[in-house]
């Protein structure tokens, strides 16, 4: 017995692979989806995983520092270190601004974190670490930016002397790392006009600035104008310790917040992207149901135009298992072209998108299942009209 | 070919029930031997399409009977469990329209009758060949149908009608769309098949051209059969 329906499509092929073709670009965009969302897991685990710690700690009763903004005194970490069961605390902060390079600017996350301490990029695919503690910076491939280049965070230059990859932050913007002074700087530090109009209210408050006590208001001023604030204080802990009893000993203790690894995945995973996964999620429901609409439609109209032969191939005997397999198979060709085209655009474009896609083959595999069975449930409609057929309308009236 | 052709006793058909109800087939007698082909002549409306629809079991009469070779294939209810199966290997039909299945080639539109009975690709595609090559379209076989000429295709047709080598042929105003040179080759292929293979033959036709072929032409009139003697040579 010869394909029927592998004969039809040969047969009016251009019609199937315009149409495959316009599916695949659909099912291109929904693996693209996906992706987008596997990508966002991969950035968040990345970001856990290249920060080097075991534990986080951050200001009480927050989530931070990537989901809440978390501002601890830059001393915390001194008397982390005198528990037991931690063998390295280091501070560090993040901040996400625009960074500026000649004319244009990029959306980063800035690092602030101390040489050779966790924080510090794990590993670099141009240049060197941060050696001097002012003014250098390393940099994520995808800012954009070259070793050597100038780049201006706040009020300072900072020269690109490292070039990182897959440092990004939750969001998905590349990091900039720079020394941890600076980067306090950037953060917490009022400009210059500020800084004199509160010097000014100083010295004209009389409680502050009085006769007889020498020394007190260069002490008030230079208080001022300290930053001792960072966001977290990345902690690694001895081997063999364990990571939850430690966080709770640092709960208990230093009336911190101290977030093991997993609960950190926890808040980024389920918390920080749940809107943008639940977004992704709705939109891959209705390319699923406008995948399946268009499969329906262009296999039921083909049907319709073949009622004849249908009805004349009932009539010299096919059997309606024949027929209904014969349209159901072109569903299914319709849906493999569609599968393969997708695949190949998704991967194609994948590297051209902002944010990192990431193609899990499970997903291909899952997607492939998912389109098979809607282009199955799609042609039950025009396999219903075929078995309907009546042989007699072959011989006419 | 045993016993009849075509034996068809007080056959009845009533399409719907009660005051809409139509009496399409009132009293049709007919016998068609092997090896003959018999023309069926009637107004529009006697019922010519509905007698064709009960032989080729696509509709179920309400009453009389039906014998087909030598198997009685309708008495009161139909004698066969697989109409399918009958149609698929016992009757060719033709049409006015060759209804050709656009997607196969000219082999494949024939070898499909004799592949969906089981045979091997191979020696489905023998028989259609020999086949086409018997009514002059051999040349053609490996053509789209749509790039054959109507005659071609008709014949092609005849062809397909003839693949599982049936006892009887229906054929529903095949020259119809045909100029009278290539009906009457039409007629003249039907003719020789049937003798060659000893298939009983039915021509519908409202067809004057065709019409003194015949030897033997049943006429249908308000879903009665007349039987009359053509002008066929004997
Ligand atoms: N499915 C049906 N339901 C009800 N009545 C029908 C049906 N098919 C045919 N008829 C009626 O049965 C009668 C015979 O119809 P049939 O189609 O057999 O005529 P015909 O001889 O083939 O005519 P024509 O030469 O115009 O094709 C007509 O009165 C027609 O209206
Ligand atoms: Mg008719």
């Amino acid at each position: 017995m010869i394909s029927l329906a592998g004969r039809d499509i040969l047969h009016s092929w251009s019609k199937f692979v315009l149409t495959g073709i316009g599916l695949g670009l659909l099912i291109g965009v929904t693996l693209s989806m996906a992706g987008i969302y596997r990508g966002m897991v991969d950035d968040a685990k990345a970001l856990l995983n290249n920060s080097g710690a075991d534990i986080w700690v951050v200001q009480q009763e927050t989530q931070g520092p990537y989901a809440e903004s978390s501002s601890l005194h830059d001393d915390v970490y001194r008397a982390l270190l005198a528990l037991p069961g931690i063998s390295r605390a280091a501070n560090v902060t993040y901040l996400t601004m625009q960074v500026r390079l000649g004319n244009t600017d990029v959306r980063t996350m800035v690092v602030g974190f101390e040489p050779g301490q966790p924080g510090e990029p794990s590993y670099l695919v141009a240049g060197r670490q941060i050696t001097r503690s002012h003014y250098e910076a390393v940099a994520d491939v995808k800012t954009g930016f070259q070793l050597g280049d100038t780049i201006r965070i706040r009020r300072h230059d900072y020269r690109v002397v490292g070039l990182t990859r897959r440092m990004v932050s939750s969001g998905g913007d590349p990091m900039v790392f720079i020394p941890l002074k600076d980067a306090q700087e950037a953060q917490f530090l009022k400009d210059n006009d500020a800084i004199l109009n509160e010097r000014a209210r100083t010295t004209a408050n009389p409680t502050l600035n009085r006769p007889g006590v020498p020394g007190l208001l260069d002490a008030i001023l230079a208080s001022q104008n300290a930053n001792h604030n960072v966001n977290a204080v990345l902690v690694q802990i001895a081997p063999g310790t364990e990571p939850d009893h430690v966080a709770s000993e640092i709960r208990r203790w230093k009336h911190l917040q101290a977030f093991t690894r997993a609960q950190m995945e926890e808040i980024l995973v389920s918390k920080l992207i749940a809107t943008s996964a639940k977004q992704i999620g709705m939109f891959l429901v209705i390319l699923a149901i406008v995948s399946a609409a268009i499969v329906a439609f262009i296999i039921y109209t083909m049907t319709l135009g073949k009622i004849r032969e249908i009805a004349v191939l009932k009539l010299i005997g096919t059997r309606n298992r024949t027929i209904a397999g014969m349209i159901l198979q072109q569903a299914m060709g319709l849906g493999l072209i569609g599968f393969i085209v997708g695949k190949t655009v998704a991967t194609l474009w994948a590297p051209i998108f902002p944010k990192f896609v990431l193609l899990e083959p499970g997903d291909a595999v899952r997607g492939f299942i998912v389109v098979m069975l809607i282009c199955a449930l799609a042609s039950t409609l025009a396999i219903r009209v075929a078995l309907r057929v009546d042989p007699a309308t072959a011989i006419g009236g | 070919m045993k016993g009849f052709g075509i034996h068809i006793e007080g056959l009845r058909k009533r399409y719907g029930e009660g005051d809409t109800a139509v009496d399409a087939l009132k009293d049709v007698n007919m016998t068609v031997a092997p090896g003959e082909v018999v023309g069926l002549i009637g107004p529009s409306g006697s019922g010519k399409s509905t007698l064709l629809k009960c032989l080729g079991a696509v509709i179920e009469p309400t009453a009389g009977r039906m014998i087909l070779g030598d198997e009685v294939i309708f008495e009161d209810g139909w004698k066969i469990a697989d109409l399918r199966a009958l149609r698929r290997d016992r009757i060719g039909f033709v049409f006015q329209a060759p209804y050709l299945i656009p997607f196969l080639d000219v082999t494949d539109n024939v070898a499909l009758l004799p592949m969906l009975a089981g045979k091997p690709n191979g020696e489905a595609r023998k028989r259609a060949n020999e086949l086409l090559d018997a009514l002059d379209v051999g040349h053609r076989a490996k053509a789209n149908p749509s790039q054959l000429s109507g005659g071609e295709q008709q014949r092609v047709a005849i062809a397909r009608a003839l693949a599982n080598q049936p006892p009887v042929i229906l054929a529903d105003e095949p020259t119809a769309p045909l100029d009278s040179e290539r009906a009457l080759s039409v007629v003249r292929i039907l003719n020789d098949m049937a003798r060659q293979f000893r298939t009983a033959i039915i021509v519908v036709t409202h067809d004057e051209k065709i019409i003194p072929t015949f030897k033997r032409i049943y006429h249908i009139r308000d879903g009665k059969t007349f039987e009359e003697r053509g002008l066929g040579a004997a």
